[in-house]
């Protein structure tokens, strides 16, 4: 049996994978996926805990997190495609419309 | 005895009431000018029911009651009433005799002017609140007939309201008064709080016996019954236009000449006189409020005699002279000497009114008001002179004219007041005597004697004026020679009717004179007539004789006294600067400006705009970039963890 | 529940008046935009039928109780003991009474003055008249609260499309100003509801008065004071209503000076004094030194204006001060002087700015130096204004007299300087009111008007009740002065029941 810690570690250290990704890359579409990163990390945490306690309702949120995921996938990469119709660029130092 | 109020009361000021609401309503469009007809018989229909009014008070009757509750509000209740005594007849004589003679004399000085129904309607509404204003019962209805007649006063000054100068004249006159009657105001609240009442009856039954509490005030020990007498005489001061409330009535003459004959000679002006015998019993209470009303009425008689010697429009020196006049009663009334006071206003009635309306017929005929463009009109206008010159002797106290009588009794009264305070008073009187007949007869021997310096044109036009205006002048030129009969001193071994007659009310002084010897009244008597005729020889002699005395005089003293006097001692100048300059100063430049402008508004816009400002400030921290907000959000997530586990540790 | 008597008459009175200019107003949006005329007589028709429906309020009132009378009552939100409380006593049946009439005039004096977005405007002015008379109706603090607040919004319509070229920044410093102090009175109302264990009902929470500790009684009072004070308004947080006033449209001005101001001192009357009555009494005599202060303030700064509304406007904040000084006297007459002075401000400045309004349709000018001598150009519309002019400096036999004698005798009676300084305001008053009449009507005929014409028809209607008033008040007060009687005695026991007896210093230092 693997020790849960294990998972943990796991998780985390996708976490911060997909937190380096989303810092340190200019580029929107890794860094959207870094934030799938960060979401399948929490995945994973999620699933082992409700192993490890026994309790079925992380493996629910999970299920949960995956359609929203999806969904926001979708529409993520939505918003990119236009983006990129529109700039010609998906690099994100050369989109800051919303600055105030 | 004292009975209820009939309707023929309430039809004395009833009549000239609906004569204004006629002309006012339907003067303008349909009256127009037969304005008078209406005005005029309401006032004359009022002044027999005086008249029958008047033989009734001197059977003995007086009347007293109240119309209808006016104001009633937790303990005060004000009515609207009548209180007709013996003072109030003399008043209702006097107003509506002068009344019914001005409107008389208005349909020949008014004709064809645009505006007639308006005039008449001022004119009764005047005659109605006057006759409100001696007929109540009540101090607060009084207070109404003193603004109204103020409001009248304001209005016919501003009859011309064309002219600027008429126009501000109305409303300096509004607001003098308003001075003073802030003043009244106050006293009257103090009278209520004392007395829990405003009726005549209730406060001056209490007054007998009342011990007048000590009070502080401004860190002065005074006595309540010295402030409710010098608050009410506040009002006084400025309807009967005394020092240092007098600016207004000179500049009232801006009004047409037969109302400043009825309002600003004859009656409204003699309301504050009026006031000090109504209140006598409060007045009599406080040694130190007589001496102040004394000395402020010869203050003010001598003040304005010596402004009018050297005026040049002949109705400001007739105005001046009233100022002098009224002085005088408010002197009067200061010793004590009330009924002498009520009767110099009653002879005083007769002959300014005979002198402001005989001015209006010169100027009718001349079309001037400088005395300087004048002369000779003596052959012109035969009646005009004759009762001018009967007027001014009658005011110069010259015997056996009604003024006299009353200005004798008042000279007399003030030396026999006691001590040396009251020969002071009666020295100033005397002086100011000598100068009353002085400016008098100046400007009669500038008027109707010599040779007519007007233009050339004019003089082919001079006229006498038409009968209305000439029968009131003779009529009330029998007022100037005989009104002074019915109050024969005496010395002369009469019986003083008059001062008898109003003894009911107003007391009589002439007990408390016991001290002083007959030859000493005679010595007065003969005093006060020689000042008389010293006046009228020196006018005679400069005006008259020698024409090119007076600009030698006038060079002579031509340095500080002439141009003060010509000045009017620079009084409206002070004003100028003490007051109206500083508040519309600070009106303009602190309160617009500062407290306004750059405080409240400084705070009210300052804070959206300081607001404004820090969001500037904040908005920076939304770059746009979307690493910024990364590095943001992963620094919040550290430090948030940090915060829970140094917080959990710390438990 | 003893202190109301429900309604007799035969219809819901206070429900008809309330909600018949609201659906006036709602079935006025339906109609074609094209029928002007339509829609003006629609709105006057509305108004007067509302007029005529609350006669029966005057004759059938009860003038010997203090008690709510024509009282609707309907349990409406009972989760939270809100309820639909409708009742009016001897104080508020002449601020209903003037609402409604000030309806009428407010619809006859825009009749050709707005010419734009004519349908909108009468369903504005309506629905302001609900609202209006809501506010003095409720009897129920949450129904009472969403009166107030709707006010706001028509008013502030009103100013902001209707009113002249500043009307933006004149409507939203308007609406700020009322708003931040109505929040203020939003949080008392709710701590108040959560004190009193639940209760919206003002009658019952009268009755709780004083059982309040004075430190609770002192907060609270503070924050109502912040919601009437600018209504009033009060000294320092007046300078809204001079710029609302100017901008504002001739009706906007009528309703602004002839009731929606009433509403502080309305507040006053009806909340701060019988729910906070130790805080009332401590608080009563600074409440009279600002009256004072705003009275004198008000009067001088008016000496600096140049335009005719402006003028009149300040007028109001000095005319307010002496309302506050009567109420805050605290006796008999300072009270009953102060609710006779709102009507009578009601009928007078309500009346000078139906006036301005009249002359501004003719000439588009507010500049006072534009007039001059336009007496002999309008007789009949300078006799409106001087009656008007001189009620409004206390003339005696006009209403202003009256109202302002009660009040400087109550507040004389409470305080003797303060009196005396208040009365200073009456020669103050001449001279700027005076003053405004002479370089308007008097002196040269100026060459800008030489082509005024006088009132017409419609235009005298106008004013005709306004001039009754103004001499039945002045002359026969009575009338008037009866519907207070008993409720005002009924105040000044509220107050009096207080322990009270704290000064602010021995509070000071108690801490």
């Amino acid at each position: 049996m693997i020790p849960v810690t294990w998972y943990m570690m796991l998780s985390a250290a996708i976490f911060c994978i997909g937190i380096f990704g989303f810092i340190a890359r200019r580029n929107v579409i890794i860094m959207f996926i870094s934030i799938e990163l960060m979401l399948n990390a929490v995945n994973i945490n999620l699933v082992a805990m409700s192993h490890y306690l026994q309790d079925m309702r992380g493996q629910i949120l999970v299920f949960f997190i995956i359609a929203v995921a999806a969904a926001e996938a979708a529409i993520g990469l939505a918003i990119i495609i236009s983006l990129f119709r529109n700039r010609a660029t998906v690099h994100v130092d050369e989109i800051k419309e919303m600055e105030g | 005895m004292t009975m209820e109020i009939t309707n023929m009361h309430m039809l004395i000021p009833g009549l000239p009431l609906l004569a204004f609401l006629i002309n006012g309503l339907f003067g303008a469009r349909w009256i127009k000018q037969e304005a008078h007809w209406i005005a005029a018989l309401a006032v004359a229909v009022s002044w027999v029911l005086s008249v029958m009014t008047l033989l009734k008070v001197m059977q003995g009757h007086t009347y007293y009651g109240d119309i209808y509750t006016w104001i009633s509000s937790g303990g005060l209740r004000v009515s609207v009433g009548f209180s007709i005594d013996e003072l109030t007849a003399v008043m209702l004589i006097v107003v509506t005799t002068v009344s019914t003679l001005v409107h008389l004399y208005s349909v020949g000085y008014m004709h064809g002017e645009e505006g007639y129904s308006r005039f008449y309607a001022y004119l009764s509404l005047f005659t109605f609140s006057m006759l409100m204003l001696i007929m109540s019962n009540n101090f607060l209805q009084l207070y109404f007939g003193w603004e109204a007649v103020g409001l009248c006063s304001y209005l016919l000054i501003g009859f011309y309201h064309q002219k600027e100068s008429a126009a501000r004249a109305g409303m300096k006159a509004f607001i003098v008064n308003r001075f003073g009657d802030f003043g009244f105001a106050l006293g009257l609240f103090l009278i209520y709080l004392t007395f829990g009442s405003l009726d005549y009856q209730t406060v001056f039954s209490a007054i007998d016996g009342w011990q007048s509490p000590a009070i502080s005030l401004l860190g002065l020990e005074t006595d309540l019954a010295t402030v409710i007498a010098l608050l009410l005489f506040c009002g006084a001061v400025g309807k009967s236009a005394q020092v240092p409330l007098h600016v207004w009535l000179p500049d009232a003459m801006e009004g047409p000449t037969p109302v400043s004959a009825l309002i600003h000679a004859a009656t409204m002006v003699t309301a504050g006189v009026f006031l000090l015998a109504r209140c006598n019993a409060i007045f009599n209470l406080s040694p130190a409020a007589m001496a102040v009303v004394a000395v402020t009425g010869a203050l003010t008689s001598l003040f304005a005699a010596t402004i009018a010697l050297v005026q040049n429009d002949i109705k400001r020196v007739i105005a001046y002279s009233t100022i002098s006049q009224l002085g005088y009663m408010v002197l009067a009334c200061g010793v004590g000497a009330y009924s002498a006071g009520v009767f110099h206003l009653y002879t005083h009635a007769f002959f300014k009114a005979l002198l402001f309306l005989g001015a209006g017929s010169v100027i009718h005929a001349v079309h001037d008001q400088d005395i300087r463009n004048m002369g000779g009109l003596f052959k012109h206008m035969k009646i005009t002179a004759i009762t001018f010159w009967i007027a001014s002797l009658s005011i110069s106290g010259l015997p056996p004219l009604a003024g006299f009588f009353s200005k004798d009794e008042i000279l007399w009264l003030a030396y026999s007041s006691g001590g040396s305070f009251g020969k002071m008073l009666w020295a100033t009187g005397t002086l100011v005597a000598f100068l009353t007949a002085f400016y008098s007869f100046r400007v009669i021997f500038r008027t109707f004697h010599g040779e007519f310096r007007g233009e050339v044109e004019k003089k082919d036009h001079l006229h006498e004026s038409p009968a209305s205006m000439t029968i009131p002048l003779m009529l009330l030129c029998a007022g100037a020679v005989g009104a002074g009969w019915i109050g024969l001193p005496a010395l002369w071994g009469f019986e003083n009717h008059f001062a008898e007659f109003l003894k009911p009310v107003v007391g009589h002084v002439a007990a408390e004179h016991g001290n002083y010897s007959h030859s000493e009244e005679w010595m007065i008597m003969a005093i006060s007539v020689a000042a008389g005729l010293l006046g009228l020889g020196l006018a005679w002699a400069m005006y008259a004789r020698k024409t090119d005395l007076p600009e030698r005089a006038a060079g002579a003293m031509s340095g500080v006294p002439y141009r003060l006097f010509f000045n009017k001692y620079y009084v409206d100048e002070i004003y100028d600067y003490l007051i109206i300059r500083p508040t519309v100063w600070v009106a303009k430049n602190i309160l617009v400006t500062v407290t306004d402008g750059l405080i409240i508004e400084g705070i009210v816009n300052g804070i959206p705009r300081s607001i404004g400002r820090i969001s500037q400030w904040i908005r920076k921290a939304q770059s746009g970039v979307l690493h910024h907000y990364a590095a943001v959000i992963v620094f919040g997530f550290f430090i948030m963890i940090a915060a829970s586990l140094i917080w959990a540790g710390g438990n | 529940m003893n202190s109301i008597i429900l309604n007799s008459l035969s219809y819901p009175v206070l429900t008809v008046l309330i909600f018949l200019p609201i659906l006036g107003g709602v079935l006025l949006m339906l109609a074609p935009r094209a029928s002007n005329a339509g829609i003006k007589f629609w709105a006057l028709a509305v108004t007067l039928l509302n007029f005529t429906l609350s006669i029966p309020l005057l004759t059938n009132f009860d003038k010997t109780t203090w008690k709510w009378q024509f009282a609707e009552y309907k349990a409406w939100i009972s989760a939270w003991n809100i309820n639909y409380a409708l009742g009016i006593d001897g104080i508020s049946i002449l601020f209903v009474m003037l609402s409604a009439l000030v309806g009428i005039l407010c619809v006859l004096v825009s009749w050709n003055a707005v010419t734009t977005k004519i349908k909108e405007f009468y369903v504005a002015i309506l629905f302001i008249e609900g609202a209006m008379i809501g506010v003095f109706c409720a009897l129920d603090f949450f129904l009472f609260y969403i009166f107030w607040e709707a006010m706001l919004i028509p008013m502030y319509l009103l100013i902001g499309i209707w009113g002249g070229p500043g009307r933006l920044y004149a409507t939203i410093k308007f609406f700020l100003f009322t708003l931040a102090g109505s929040l203020l009175m939003l949080v008392g109302i709710i701590i108040l509801y959560l004190k009193s264990g639940g209760v919206f009902f003002i009658p019952e929470l009268m009755s709780l008065s004083g059982s309040y500790p004075l430190k609770l009684q002192l907060l609270l009072w503070f924050a109502f004071f912040a919601a009437f004070a600018v209504k009033v308004p009060m000294l320092p947080v007046h300078t809204w209503l001079p710029d609302a006033h100017t901008e504002a449209p001739a009706a906007g001005s009528v309703i602004l000076a002839a009731v929606l101001i009433k509403m502080g001192a309305y507040g006053f009357l009806r909340f701060s004094i019988p729910f906070f009555p130790e805080a009332t009494k401590l608080l009563a005599v600074p409440m009279m030194v600002l009256s004072v202060a705003a009275i004198i303030y008000g009067a001088v700064i008016c000496f600096a204006q140049t335009d005719m509304k402006r003028l009149i406007a300040y007028s109001s904040v000095s005319h307010m001060g002496f309302i506050t000084l009567g109420i805050f006297a605290l006796n008999t007459n300072g009270l009953e002087g102060g609710i006779l002075q709102m009507i009578n401000h009601g009928v007078v400045t309500g009346g000078l700015f139906l006036m301005i309004g009249i002359i501004y349709e003719r000439t588009h000018s507010r500049e006072i130096a534009y007039y001059g001598g336009i007496a002999q150009k309008v007789p009949v519309y300078a006799v409106f204004f001087l009656i008007f002019t001189l009620s409004a400096i206390g003339f005696p036999a006009t209403n202003g007299f009256i109202g302002e004698f009660l009040v400087l005798l109550g507040g004389f009676t409470k305080n003797r300087t303060l009196g005396v300084l208040a009365a200073t305001g009456v020669i103050l008053g001449a001279g700027y009111m005076l003053g405004l009449y002479r370089r308007m009507f008097f002196q040269q005929l100026s060459d800008n008007v030489k082509a005024l014409v006088d009132l017409n028809l419609r235009e005298t209607l106008t004013l005709i009740p306004m001039f009754v008033l103004v001499f039945w008040i002045g002359l026969y007060p009575n009338v008037f002065l009866g519907f207070m009687h008993a409720s005002v005695e009924h105040l000044i026991e509220q107050v009096s029941n207080g322990t009270g007896g704290m000064s602010l210093a021995q509070l000071l230092l108690e801490r």
